[in-house]
């Protein structure tokens, strides 16, 4: 056959698994293929499951030439932040600390994964503990945008972006604390998903900011985030913050792609100012576009999000410093002696496997939590981020009285070049100005490619958020933009991204 | 090293002649649950070392914590049962510090939103006297796990070449119960401190939330207490005194700190806010970790967990499964069975009361069922230290038994000397009551022809009695009487003895 199946969406894959025209082996082996390829120029992967991959894929193959029932994107394989646990296979979340750690179980998410028959090709590389937005905090050397391999991916979860933007698998998993999956994919080129909070089971991702956390699909096409996001989407006894209810009809909305009557609010704090001007003139053509589609354009305001970056910093290292004070050298990980003392305590053992274990932005994130939390400032720092935290869901709840979506840029700026804001945390933190809002609420967020920026060629991001568990308007109003920009493209947008094979070192 | 050498003390009179004692105590329980509090993990004591552990309760990353809805549901009666309010929401806390046994670094617990406040306990005192302790709080968390120390002399931290850690105990169901200060107790407060922790140990024994068994741990108490000046009404400095694990060393702990925190303070000096180790084998205490402003437990709301919101009809179903107050009972028990106050006393610190009550059910009287608990067979399980339940069940003796020998009394077969030689032979496993009376003979003599004869001939050898009784002093038949029974060799039956006696003598 003539398809390059490395180019395939998911979709197309499932629908030549389920034809027969295809084995997941040879899907698997392809993308494989390609990874060795590439991905010494784009370091998306910190651990590649060859063997293991292929034993599901040829597992898979068995049980469909054995007539059995599978899922559609049963043998469609995919790939896996390094922030979820994973039986047998290594977890380190981008850190020293967890080096070597093997999980004796599986995220809840992962089982579901199995379960439905996607092979796994490995773990994704990350900002240490996801704590960044550009990769370069990952302890094991940043991962590379495929568009220029001198910028960066994006953040946390800038392996998960980088993989599927340079067709190393055409699905990966990400988690979304800040705009972890969104940012990601808007600097890539590509779809990403953070659904509701509670939306998708916590069970067995490595927290990061506990009330933040969530994990969600990424994908070059809407459709193939709405397939993802059914799949692993919906209750979970074992995370008692997970929604008993229902996955919200994200596929249907995917393929209907149906805009018409739906109130667009373009959330005035959001566009304009600090915001590149290509990527806030790709967003204005977008919203035009779904007005072409039917949608009608209202204007909302979100006073409180001035407040919420200063509040997402005090809450998310608050809960940081708590959750990953159990990297301790105790039980897991590494551990690392103090120098020059002769019978170190416990105590003293925790301090310096700590001390070399951790990375700069970590160790500044667990100080800011650990004052934020002190007793004597709590209320001032921890306190009122709560406080803001409500004012900002009740923004939301205002606006969303006169909308039924709320868009914005994703991001304000195309990808950066490496290093650029590495000595600079606020204007890293800067980045996720947009995205951090709808974490901070609990309400899900979709990243689509708007195009690309006219002053560096690079991909812009166009962003959609819903109310709680309406996760399925996001495939809407996605699909509705992804359909008619694609027919504009003549073609997926990736299709204008360099041949990494050409430039891969 | 810390030093294990007592610091001077005063008498605890002297002490209390300047001073005011003032405590408060912490009560730590372990639930009975099947399982932890936030995992599936089994709970059983005495397992193997990290076999009942899971990624939860072993913290490992990515996990998260599920609550036990019968822990709750335990916290909520036990909350209940202190008279206390019940939190319509409430939430778990972390309390962050670092421990090698404790897996999160952090302990699941409830900080300023606990699940039950402002109760009372009523404990009474062995005058009689009730004293009302305040509950200030109960709350949910979970235990840590346990660090052995290897090689040191003691068992502690110091010395120890290595330590060995078991998480079997992380994570299971704690409920700390505190109460407000214990205060104008003055030398009663030893044994204040002692009734309230025994009052509180049947209580939550009654509730079946707990085997509160102190020796293993799963009931363990911290005596919080300072002192001040007499009649001045202030709080000085206090000290808390950690895992105080018997009844008699609460009372113990107490007179020690009392005497203690008297010595410094008379000599000019004062209270250093600290944790102290109580050493039951030499009854004293030494310094632990200093409690100094710097601790902080950074407390924030656990975001892994949803509130605990119980409904109205919830609590109100739960307070419908609360067992009679043990208080209650027993003065209930003790006017239904016509016992005196210590009477009653000794039945409740035999552990009696559930075995008479079960006596009395199966048709015995009151009288008779502490009379058979209480004697012989109290001597044979005291001499296996064991309680009397624990060992009429290891016998198989039962309330029916108690039942058969009272009615072969009340028959007339048995007399009560008859009547205990069958209890020995019940007790030797020889059988119930009436397979040892047939086995041994045991029968009081019907045979009137006999007795008759009997009585005769004590009445003519004994013609100074006999006139007596005659000039009306009846109180002297008990002489005649147990001369008949010499003479019957104890099969007679003493009452119809007596009744002959009077009778011959004109006196019925």
């Amino acid at each position: 056959m003539t398809t390059d199946l490395t180019r395939a969406t998911a979709a197309e894959l499932a629908d030549l698994l389920g034809a027969g025209a295809t084995s997941s082996r040879e899907v698997t082996q392809a993308l494989l293929d390609r990874t060795a390829a590439v991905d010494g120029a784009v370091h998306s992967y910190l651990h590649v499951d060859a063997d293991g991959a292929l034993a599901a894929a040829d597992d898979i193959d068995r049980r469909r030439a054995a007539g059995e029932s599978l899922h559609a994107l049963a043998g469609v394989p995919i790939a896996v932040k390094d922030v979820l646990t994973t039986r047998g296979l290594p977890t380190t979340c981008g850190s020293r600390i967890l080096e070597g750690w093997v999980p004796p179980y599986d995220a809840t998410l992962v089982t579901r994964l199995r379960a439905a028959g996607l092979p796994i090709l490995g773990k994704t590389n990350m900002d240490e503990f996801a704590m960044g937005s550009s990769t370069e905090h990952s302890a094991y050397g940043p991962s590379r945008n495929p568009w220029d391999l001198e910028r960066i991916p994006g953040g946390s979860g800038g392996g998960s972006s980088s993989v599927v933007a340079s067709f190393q698998a055409p699905l990966a998993i990400g988690t979304d604390t800040g705009g972890s999956i969104r940012q990601p994919a808007a600097v890539t080129g590509t779809v990403g998903c953070k659904p509701t909070y509670g939306g998708v089971s916590r069970y067995g991702l490595v927290a990061l900011a506990s009330s933040l956390d969530q994990a969600g699909p990424c994908s070059r096409t809407v459709l193939d985030s709405a397939l993802l996001h059914e799949v692993i989407g919906g209750h979970d006894p074992m995370d008692s913050t997970s929604i008993d209810a229902p996955v919200p009809p994200v596929v249907e909305a995917a393929r209907r792609a149906d805009v018409a009557g739906m109130r667009i609010g373009i959330v005035k704090e959001l566009t304009g100012e600090g915001f590149q001007a290509g990527v806030q003139a790709r967003f204005d053509e977008a919203v035009q576009h779904l007005v072409d589609a039917g949608a009608e354009v209202v204007e909302v305001s979100c006073p409180s999000f001035t407040y919420a970056l200063a509040a997402y910093y005090l809450i998310l290292p608050s809960e940081a410093s708590s959750n990953l004070a159990k990297f301790d050298a105790m039980r897991y990980g590494l551990r690392v002696a103090p120098d020059g003392v002769d019978a170190p305590s416990a105590e003293q053992v925790m301090a310096a496997t700590r001390d070399a274990g951790f990375g700069d932005e970590v160790k500044r994130r667990i100080i800011l939590g650990t004052y934020a939390l002190s007793s004597g400032y709590y209320d001032a720092y921890y306190g009122s981020a709560q406080k803001v935290r409500r004012l900002i869901a009740d923004d939301f709840a205002k606006a969303f009285e006169s909308a039924d979506v709320l868009v914005s840029p994703t991001a304000p700026t195309t990808a950066f070049r490496l290093g650029d804001k590495l000595d600079d945390p606020m204007a890293m933190y800067l980045n996720d100005i947009a995205t951090i809002p709808a974490n901070l609420a609990g309400i899900p967020g979709l990243s689509v490619p708007s195009g690309l920026a006219d002053e560096d060629g690079l991909p812009a991001g166009f962003q959609v958020l819903a109310p709680a568990m309406a996760d399925d308007r996001l495939y809407s109003v996605g699909a509705a933009l992804e359909a008619r920009l694609t027919a504009v493209w003549g073609g997926p947008i990736l299709g204008r991204a360099p041949e990494l094979t050409e430039v891969s070192r | 090293m810390t030093t294990t050498t007592a610091e001077p003390t005063l008498s605890f009179d002297d002490a209390l002649a300047a001073y005011d004692p003032a405590m408060g105590l912490e009560v730590h329980v372990e639930l009975g649950t099947n399982t932890k509090m936030f995992c599936g993990c089994p709970t059983e004591f005495g397992a193997e070392p990290n076999t009942q552990v899971c990624p939860v309760c072993l913290g490992l990353p990515g996990a998260l914590p599920v609550v036990n809805e019968v822990a709750v549901e335990s916290a909520i009666r036990i909350g209940l049962a202190l008279n206390c309010s019940i939190a319509p929401w409430c939430r778990f806390a972390r309390k962050n510090y670092f421990y090698p046994d404790m897996p999160k670094n952090f302990q699941t617990s409830q900080y300023d939103e606990p699940i039950a406040v402002d109760g009372y306990l009523d404990v009474e005192l062995e005058d009689g006297s009730t004293y009302r302790v305040e509950i200030e709080r109960a709350h949910m968390e979970e235990d840590t796990g346990k660090s052995l120390h290897v090689g040191g002399s003691t068992g502690r931290i110091h010395g120890a070449t290595h330590s060995l850690v078991d998480y079997n105990r992380a994570g299971i169901p704690l409920i700390e119960i505190v109460t407000k200060p214990i205060l104008g107790t003055r030398e009663r407060a030893p044994e204040v401190a002692k009734a309230y922790v025994a009052t509180l140990r049947d209580l939550l024994k009654a509730l079946e939330v707990s085997d509160v068994k102190m020796e293993q741990g799963s009931m363990r108490c911290d005596v919080n207490l300072s002192l001040s000046p007499a009649g001045a009404g202030t709080l000085g400095t206090r000290t808390e005194t950690k895992n105080v694990n018997s009844l008699r060393s609460v009372e113990r702990a107490v007179r020690y700190e009392v005497g203690r925190h008297a010595a410094i303070l008379a000599g000019g000096g004062s209270i250093t806010q600290e944790t102290r180790h109580w050493h039951e084998d030499t009854g004293i205490t030494t310094s632990g970790r200093v409690k100094s402003d710097a601790e902080d437990y950074r407390y924030f709301p656990e975001p892994d967990l949803v509130p605990v919101a119980p409904s109205e009809e919830a609590i109100e179903a739960l307070r419908a499964t609360l067992p009679e107050p043990p208080a209650e009972r027993r003065k209930r028990l003790q006017a239904e069975w016509g016992y005196g106050d210590l009477e009653m006393r000794d039945v409740m610190n035999a552990g009696l009361v559930d075995l008479i009550g079960a006596t009395v059910a199966a048709g015995a009287s009151p009288t008779a069922a502490r009379k058979w608990w209480s004697g012989e067979i109290a001597r044979r399980a005291n001499g296996e230290g064991v309680d009397v339940p624990t060992y009429a069940s290891r016998l198989g003796v039962t309330p029916a038994h108690v039942v058969e020998l009272e009615g072969l009394v009340t028959a007339g077969r048995l007399n009560d000397s008859m009547a205990r030689q069958a209890w020995e032979g019940v007790l030797d496993g020889e059988g119930t009551p009436t397979e040892v009376a047939d086995a041994r003979g045991l029968e009081l003599v019907q045979d009137t022809g006999a007795l008759e004869a009997a009585v005769d001939a004590v009445i003519a050898g004994n013609p100074d009695v006999a006139d007596k009784i005659r000039d009306g002093k009846v109180q002297a038949v008990g002489a005649l009487i147990g001369q008949v029974m010499r003479e019957m060799k104890g099969q007679a039956d003493a009452a119809a003895a007596r009744q002959l006696i009077l009778a011959r003598l004109g006196q019925s």
